[in-house]
């Protein structure tokens, strides 16, 4: 048999050809304009196969011509700042090509292969090398220094080494055996990058956003799930992550999303400016664009180009942090696919093994040492959107049961227009405890012993709501109502963050320690007022705590909160002698 | 390979034809069947091997026996398009309807269309006065937005979409939308209101009415949408007109989708709708938008009845996900007598940050929308609470923040089907109606909005 075949049946995005030597996964020229595809079938002489770009029409009869390769992503200097689609075609390439609007049968290289990088070699003639060595550096954006990494798979003695500007295609580097090896390499997208080993998780994800960091924190190489029906803020959560988490590179995948949102992402990246190193947050970014209505299975794909660029970067050394929204798309991709092979569904038409595909994406999340020894990690936060709001649906759940932080958003939150709209309490976090050392040692000893008490007291509030919803505020004791205002200051002042204020959007987590104490300062000043026959309301209406709360709109916060918590719980204290 | 007809029907079942032992047929090729009778029929094949061929029929299978002739067209479903277009009325599958002749194309297009290169979209920012208090305070539209109307029977939601369609327009411009009407499986009667309004207001001379109408083939109901979004491409993006495309409703484009799927036994997702809805869906939405470099736009305002007022409904809720936003219409305000009877809580713009502001409408908008919106949900939420414990029981600031949210609803919401206000009316009737508050429990209004607004500092 031969690698060209023919087209036996067309049915959406799915083709049958015959007649062709085919192997899973080896990716496909389909008809007579080639349109890219992948095999995931074969039945005897026949090889079923998923089109990434749309089949109309195209017959039976044209040919199929088997390239021998698996789909797989370029790697190399170029691919930060870039916007991919779901097979890493540039989009801006795409738009020189063939205009506004994306038809068919276009090929584009996923960086300019011409560009001149300047090369630094990090090994010696004679050196030793093995798979995943760095052997040069390329300063790629001012931020970020692109290492070039002996292919996992090679290893060898160095025969030559080059130094200076070459393009990503030149060779810069052979081996006594002959092997070339070039700034760009290949990897295939559905197979995980090797490291040495996986690290259990020490260290937060900084995100500057205060429900996040100190009441739920994720991981460095951990993963996350954000179910939220939709309008509850999935999508700027994921923007309010990508822009301001402490990750080194961002991957941000819009999977099957909406097309003015990517536009949004594109048109503001470039002016934003990244808290934790000053620079634009574009040059830190990669993004990958497969808006809901371009094609089905250049969806499914795009997760794992996205998962396979931020594999890359962490075998640099690097923290990673990749963003998928949604991944309910990517599942309805899944399904969508599975139906037109007749396979037998699972739940909800899904296919059986959708599970295990999201457990298998997820779990090319951690904090690995890398082939080259060093230390790097890949976030993955991942969006879900179930049908409904209802959680009990097979995509939340099968994220539920492998990612260890749960952030539920909530469409009753979102339209009381408590933003982030984030449920405190059905949300979880499995990492507090891996991660509380990192708190004490470089935010304060207390710090686990905050976060307990701020959550014990809105818990409290939620037992105590359900009295009030029967007999109204002012039937309760006046410790309960000053746990209550306790409790509505924690959500006002502490939960809630306005992702679209320049100050607030992001905030320090050693001030968000400090905010989370001066409630904390408050409640204990106003209960020992109270204790000494100050009135609730006196107590509540001070003019100065106000002041603290509005405070956290106002540059040079941080270094005012403790005088302004001063004079608080000195005007508090006050409120005895008035009485 | 046109002009060869087969008779080589094995089944027919539902919307649809198999047949075999045809030469290649492509995907997506449109399909001509003669009856034996002499009536012709189109269709468009679903599914295509060497062995077996399905074809789906627009106007339905009835009369068709296995006599009957299939021949294929060689091409996809393309409309011809032209300027010609405005000002005519056509079916379901892009016919002339209002007795006039053909349409002369200047091209024809494929009616699938392209998806819009998301990195060659323009972000919409140009504020759409509707001249509707609640829309364009609480869910601001902007050009290129699609905004569904998320409605259910017997609520007045046409009244609205037309009212939108009339006083639709830009601030502080004259410049008119063209509308692209598309009815999908409304009745006659339904069909006759939107005809005549636009009509006697004479947007029909520069509108283009794609009709199906509940008794014509539900299968056309597929491909009607696409016929309308086609022309309004054409219009917007190589004619440069702001293009409003209504589509209504929604729900019966959906149950014809699920009907396709049905026949075709495939595996049904929620409630027997297919899986593939949602991508379906996307590719009829997605349409809108504005593109770098082009000075027309696409909105749209799909309008849908969610079966039994359900929202979490599939059609509802996966629209939702991929529209920008929802005006939600709430059959409680309607049986009040309010006109129009649209609930601004579940309701959103998510384009509304980048449209409403100082430069565009006015300053205060963002801090006025913000403060109506909470003191009516907290009203609302406290007639919950006087049912229980009655209104003796409720502080002064619950008391106004009760009155208010009637006053909301009687004042604010409620205007006649002709009643045009300016964004600044709207937002001089906000601060006169939150004069009813007092100041101290307005939080979310900026100080110095306040004291350049409201009534008691204004002489």
């Amino acid at each position: 048999m031969s690698n060209e075949g023919v087209i036996y049946r067309i049915s959406g995005p799915v083709v049958t050809a015959t007649g062709m030597r085919a192997a899973m996964y080896d990716v496909v020229r389909v008809g007579d304009e080639g349109l890219m595809g992948e095999v995931i079938e074969l039945h005897g002489d026949k090889a079923v196969i998923q089109v990434y770009e749309d089949t109309s029409g195209i017959r039976p009869g044209e040919p199929v011509l088997n390239t021998q390769e698996t789909l797989s992503v370029s790697l190399g200097p170029g691919l930060l700042t870039q916007i991919y689609d779901g097979i890493q075609r540039p989009l801006p390439t795409l738009e020189k090509e063939m205009g506004v609007f994306i038809t068919r049968g276009v090929d584009a290289d996923a960086f300019d292969l011409e560009k001149i990088w300047t090369f630094e070699p990090q090994v010696a003639v004679g050196d030793a090398v093995v798979g995943g060595q760095v052997i040069g550096h390329v300063q790629e954006t001012e931020t970020i220094i692109h290492k070039i990494m002996v292919p996992p798979t090679t290893s060898g003695t160095v025969k030559s080494i080059e130094s200076g500007d070459f393009n990503v295609t030149q060779t810069v580097c052979v081996l006594e055996d002959g092997t070339e090896m070039q700034m760009m390499q290949k990897w295939p997208v559905r197979t995980p990058r090797p490291f040495q080993q996986k690290y259990a998780p020490d260290t937060p994800l900084v995100t500057g956003m205060r429900i996040l960091d100190f009441l739920f924190p994720l991981a460095k190489g951990g993963a996350a799930g954000i179910p939220g029906p939709f309008g509850s803020g999935k999508t700027v959560t994921q923007q309010s992550l990508a822009k301001y988490s402490d990750a080194q590179l961002v991957v941000y995948i819009g999977c099957g999303e909406r097309g003015n949102e990517m536009t949004e992402v594109l048109d503001e990246f470039p002016h934003l400016i990244d808290p934790n190193t000053g620079k634009p947050l574009m040059e830190r970014t990669v993004m990958i664009a497969n808006t809901s209505n371009m094609p089905v299975a250049a969806r499914e794909a795009s997760v794992y180009t996205g998962i396979t660029i931020a594999e890359y970067f962490r075998d640099m050394g690097y923290d990673v942090a990749l963003m998928a929204d949604s991944t309910s798309r990517w599942a309805e991709a899944m399904r969508e696919i599975s139906s037109r092979l007749e396979e037998m569904p699972g739940e909800e038409g899904y296919p059986a093994y959708l599970s295990s595909r999201i457990a298998e994406f997820y779990e090319r999340a951690g904090r690995v040492e890398t082939l080259n020894g060093d230390d790097g990690s890949v976030t993955v936060i991942g969006a879900v959107s179930p049908p409904g709001g209802d959680i009990s649906e097979p995509v939340s759940q099968g994220t539920l049961r492998i990612v260890k932080v749960f952030w539920g958003l909530d469409a009753g939150l979102a339209r009381q227009r408590h933003f982030p709209a984030i449920n405190w309490l059905n949300s979880y976090s499995l990492y507090p405890q891996s991660l509380d050392q990192w708190f004490r040692d470089n935010i304060s000893q207390d710090f686990p012993e905050v976060r307990t008490q701020i959550s014990g007291l809105l818990q409290i509030e939620s037992e105590l709501q359900e009295i009030v919803q029967l007999v109204g505020s002012d039937a309760l004791p006046t410790d309960q109502q000053l746990t209550l205002e306790v409790a509505r200051m924690i959500r006002e002042f502490f939960l809630q963050q306005n992702g679209f204020h320049d100050v607030d959007a992001y905030c320090d987590i050693h001030l968000q320690y400090k905010m989370a104490k001066a409630i904390l300062s408050f409640q204990e000043a106003a209960k020992s007022a109270m204790a000494g026959g100050a009135q609730l309301n006196d107590v509540v209406n001070i003019p100065s705590r106000s002041d603290l709360m509005r405070g956290r709109f106002e540059t040079g916060y941080i270094d005012i909160i403790e005088s302004m918590v001063e004079t608080m719980t000195t005007e508090i204290a006050a409120t005895v002698e008035d009485n | 390979m046109t002009g060869k007809e087969y008779r080589t029907i094995t089944d027919v079942k539902g919307p649809l034809v198999f047949l075999n032992k045809t030469e290649p047929v492509a995907f997506g090729e449109i399909v001509t069947l003669r009856l034996t009778n002499g009536t012709i029929k189109n269709g468009q094949v679903l599914d295509t091997s060497d062995d077996l061929v399905i074809v789906q029929v627009f106007e339905g299978t009835s009369k068709i026996d296995r006599e009957a002739g299939v021949t294929f067209m060689g091409d996809v479903f393309k409309l011809p398009v032209s300027t010609d277009l405005i000002g005519r009325i056509l079916d379901g599958a892009g016919r002339p309807r209002d007795g006039g002749p053909e349409i002369v194309a200047e091209e024809t297009k494929d009616i699938i269309g392209a998806a819009i290169n998301p990195y060659s979209r323009q972000s919409p920012n140009d504020f759409i006065q509707t001249g509707v208090s609640a829309i364009d305070l609480c869910t601001s539209l902007v050009r290129g937005q699609k905004l569904p109307i998320f409605s259910a029977s017997g609520l007045p939601h046409n009244d609205i979409a037309l009212q939108i369609a009339r006083q639709a327009k830009l601030k502080d411009s004259d410049e008119d939308f063209v509308v692209v009407f598309c009815a999908m499986g409304i009745t006659a009667e339904e069909y006759n209101f939107f005809r005549s309004d636009l009509e006697r207001t004479g947007a029909l001379e520069s509108a283009v009415l794609f009709v199906n109408l509940a008794d014509d083939p539900a299968v056309e109901r597929i491909i009607t949408p696409r016929l309308a979004l086609t022309a309004a491409e054409y219009l917007a993006f190589e004619k440069d007109k702001h293009v409003l495309v209504i589509y209504t409703d929604m729900t019966n484009y959906c149950d014809a989708l699920r009907q396709i799927g049905a026949a075709r036994e495939e595996v049904p997702g929620r409630r027997g709708y297919p899986g593939y809805m949602y991508t379906d869906l996307a590719m009829l939405y997605e349409r809108a938008g504005l593109v770098k470099g082009k000075k027309g736009s696409i909105t749209q305002f799909p309008i849908l009845t969610m079966p039994g007022d359900d929202i979490t409904h599939p059609i509802p809720d996966l629209s939702g996900y991929i529209t920008e936003g929802q005006i939600v219409i709430s059959r409680e305000l309607h049986q009040q007598g309010i006109y129009p009877p649209i609930n601004v809580l579940p309701s959103l713009s998510r384009l509304m940050g980048s449209c409403i502001g100082e430069k565009t409408t006015r300053e205060d908008h963002k801090s006025v929308s913000d403060q109506m919106y909470a003191a009516y949900a907290q009203g609302r939420e406290l007639r919950g609470l006087v049912a229980i414990v009655g209104e003796d029981a409720l502080n002064e600031r619950d008391k106004q923040l009760l009155d208010f949210s009637g006053v909301f609803e009687d004042k604010f919401l409620r205007q006649t089907r002709d009643e045009d206000r300016s964004i600044e009316e709207t937002l001089d009737l906000c601060w006169s109606l939150m004069s009813s508050i007092d100041t101290k429990y307005l939080v979310r209004l900026d100080q110095k909005w306040i004291d350049k607004y409201h009534p008691d500092n204004r002489s």
